[in-house]
């Protein structure tokens, strides 16, 4: 009953700057994932462009997170969960069980819906993931941190109270200081799982500004409920409903021009 | 205001039932602290008396003449220790194999079972237990078998909190830590570890103050021991059996030490209560 969107069809309709400036960094083929006998997901397919913000929206349970915990094998953590088809990460595909999921983990970052600092000091929550793969000398450990903690706009915020818990911050704080894990470890992807559903307006402001700025040098899948945040961070949004991928596109197109009416609908909240 | 449907009679009755409930349970409540303030008083009453420096100075005496607890003392000190030195490692392993490894699997609901049957067996069936294992092969008493004893009742303690405590710790602080390529074992020693490290600690210190107090299975296996003794293969003094030996004595001086015994080992249980719930509870985050 549903056509599948047409990538190279919607690549044709970009404007021509734009497409040629545009690399596959991530791209997800004919991708099933069933958790038991469940199938949530059903024949996924689509490209995360690199340097590019792409937005997952669709109601709940519509397998929005489901697909971003395929893009770093979180699913691994749980027994039963299982993925098929391809995700090919600069071609490789991550979804082979040869591929070293902690390894892929550390290219991939995610950030997730509720804020999770480590119950450690601010500096050791950002050192955490930094050592993990790098052996680095005291002095250059502080200006990652540092560069880690300004690039998100925390560094003002928290410079005199590094060796505080993380724990002690507030929560946008605390999403930030998350971020700030995340990207300290240099990774090519970044996944945000409604990074700002627990965040009060002026914490998603910041995060909203800093998903812009971050953009210029990373991958950006996010997902989330809140239309307008789709519509003002996003370069790429995709729709989703009941497992499947409904439409994708810009997301000037798709919120202004959508092709399928089960996107409308949910853009301008008839149903979801 | 217009209550005229309200039946004023039953609001009436569930206020009275409400009272007598109320009474029922603070004079449970009451009897219970009773109990322990007299437990405490008599203690005090009878041991503090004795308590002089001779009693950490000197052996423990024959009858009739002057003595202390310091052999007793040293052996309830060494044999604790090193029981909680092998109950302990060994508990926090199991544990973590069951919260953080094995959580569905079958092995985990049998351990779980046969710990819960442990944590609940009389302490005396573990000392004949030690006993038939270690104290008859040897041909002696020793306080090493007393050790082993005590490791068994220390271990189900810290298996049990130690699972618990773990599965405290949220999912999500797990895939967080996993997010950033960290391999499993790295997660659980510097994210779950630390995150539960209160209930940790205070599992190993409720533990300890468990066998800290513990009669039956060390009167199997380490017993007792009249002279100042280091020797790990021979008989160790220990305070509860010297407390159980002395109280039963028909010689005041003897009777005299077991309460003071008896007011130390108290207090020493005590402190480690105290101690264990300071560090339980959550520190202020900042907020």
């Amino acid at each position: 009953m549903q056509t599948r969107p047409n990538v190279e069809l919607m690549k044709a309709e970009l404007t021509e700057p734009i497409k040629d400036a545009l690399t596959e960094k991530v791209s997800i083929r004919n991708l099933d994932f069933f958790y038991g006998d469940y199938r949530a997901l059903k024949s996924i397919s689509l490209p995360l462009y690199d340097r590019k913000v792409t937005a997952f929206i669709g109601p709940s349970g519509c397998g929005k997170s489901t697909l971003l915990r395929i893009l770093n094998r979180m699913y691994d953590l749980y027994p039963g969960q299982r993925a098929a088809g391809e995700v090919l990460l600069d071609g490789k595909n991550i979804i082979d069980p040869k591929t070293d999921v902690n390894l892929l983990r550390a290219q991939i970052g995610m950030v997730f819906q509720k804020p999770t600092p480590f119950p450690m000091s601010i500096y050791d929550n950002i050192a955490f993931g930094i050592r993990l793969y790098e052996k680095v000398p005291k002095a250059d450990m502080n200006d990652r941190v540092e560069d880690a903690l300004k690039r998100t706009a925390l560094w003002d915020e928290v410079k005199d109270k590094l060796q505080a818990s993380g724990l002690g911050l507030s929560g946008g704080q605390q999403q930030r200081l998350c971020i700030a894990r995340s990207i300290a470890v240099r990774p090519q992807v970044l996944l945000l799982d409604e990074p700002t559903s627990a965040l009060d307006p002026i914490s998603t402001a910041k995060i909203e500004e800093l998903i812009y700025q971050l953009k210029a040098d990373y991958t950006i899948a996010i997902v989330t409920h809140n239309m307008q945040q789709a519509a003002r961070a996003a370069d790429f949004s995709a729709f989703m409903y009941l497992g499947e991928l409904v439409e994708f596109g810009t997301t000037d197109q798709v919120f202004t021009r959508p092709r399928e009416q089960r996107t409308e609908d949910y853009i301008t909240g008839r149903f979801g | 205001m217009n209550n005229a449907h309200m039946n004023m009679a039953l609001y009436a009755r569930r206020r009275r039932f409400n009272r007598v409930a109320m009474l029922l349970s603070f004079s449970s409540a009451a009897a219970g602290m009773v109990a322990l303030a007299w437990i405490l008083a008599t203690l005090f009453l009878k041991g503090a008396a004795g308590v002089s420096l001779s009693v950490f100075t000197h052996m423990t005496p024959p009858p009739g003449s002057a003595g202390g607890l310091l052999n007793a003392m040293y052996g309830s000190l060494v044999q604790t220790l090193i029981a909680t030195l092998i109950g302990t490692p060994v508990g926090i392993l199991a544990g973590t194999y069951m919260a953080e490894y094995g959580r569905n699997t079958k092995l985990t609901s049998v351990v779980r079972f046969i710990n819960d049957v442990l944590l609940s067996a009389p302490s005396i069936v573990v000392g004949l237990f030690v006993y038939e294992i270690m104290v008859q092969p040897m041909g002696h008493f020793s306080a090493w078998a007393g050790c082993v004893a005590l490791s068994i009742l220390v271990l189900p303690v810290v298996v049990r909190t130690t699972e618990d405590m773990l599965l405290l710790v949220p999912d999500s602080l797990r895939e967080a830590a996993s997010a950033l390529g960290a391999p499993r074992w790295l997660v659980i020693q510097q994210v779950c570890y630390r995150a539960a490290r209160a209930g940790l600690i205070t599992g190993t210190l409720l533990a300890i103050a468990r066998v800290s107090g513990e009669t039956a299975p060390l009167l199997f296996t380490s017993l007792n021991n009249q002279f100042w003794s280091t020797n790990m293969n021979a008989p160790m003094a220990n305070l509860p059996v010297v407390i159980f030996q002395f109280a039963l004595s028909p010689y005041p001086d003897w009777q005299r030490l077991a309460w003071t015994g008896a007011l130390l080992i108290t207090l020493t249980v005590l402190a480690l209560n105290v101690f264990a719930r300071t560090i339980a509870r959550p520190r202020s985050s900042g907020h």
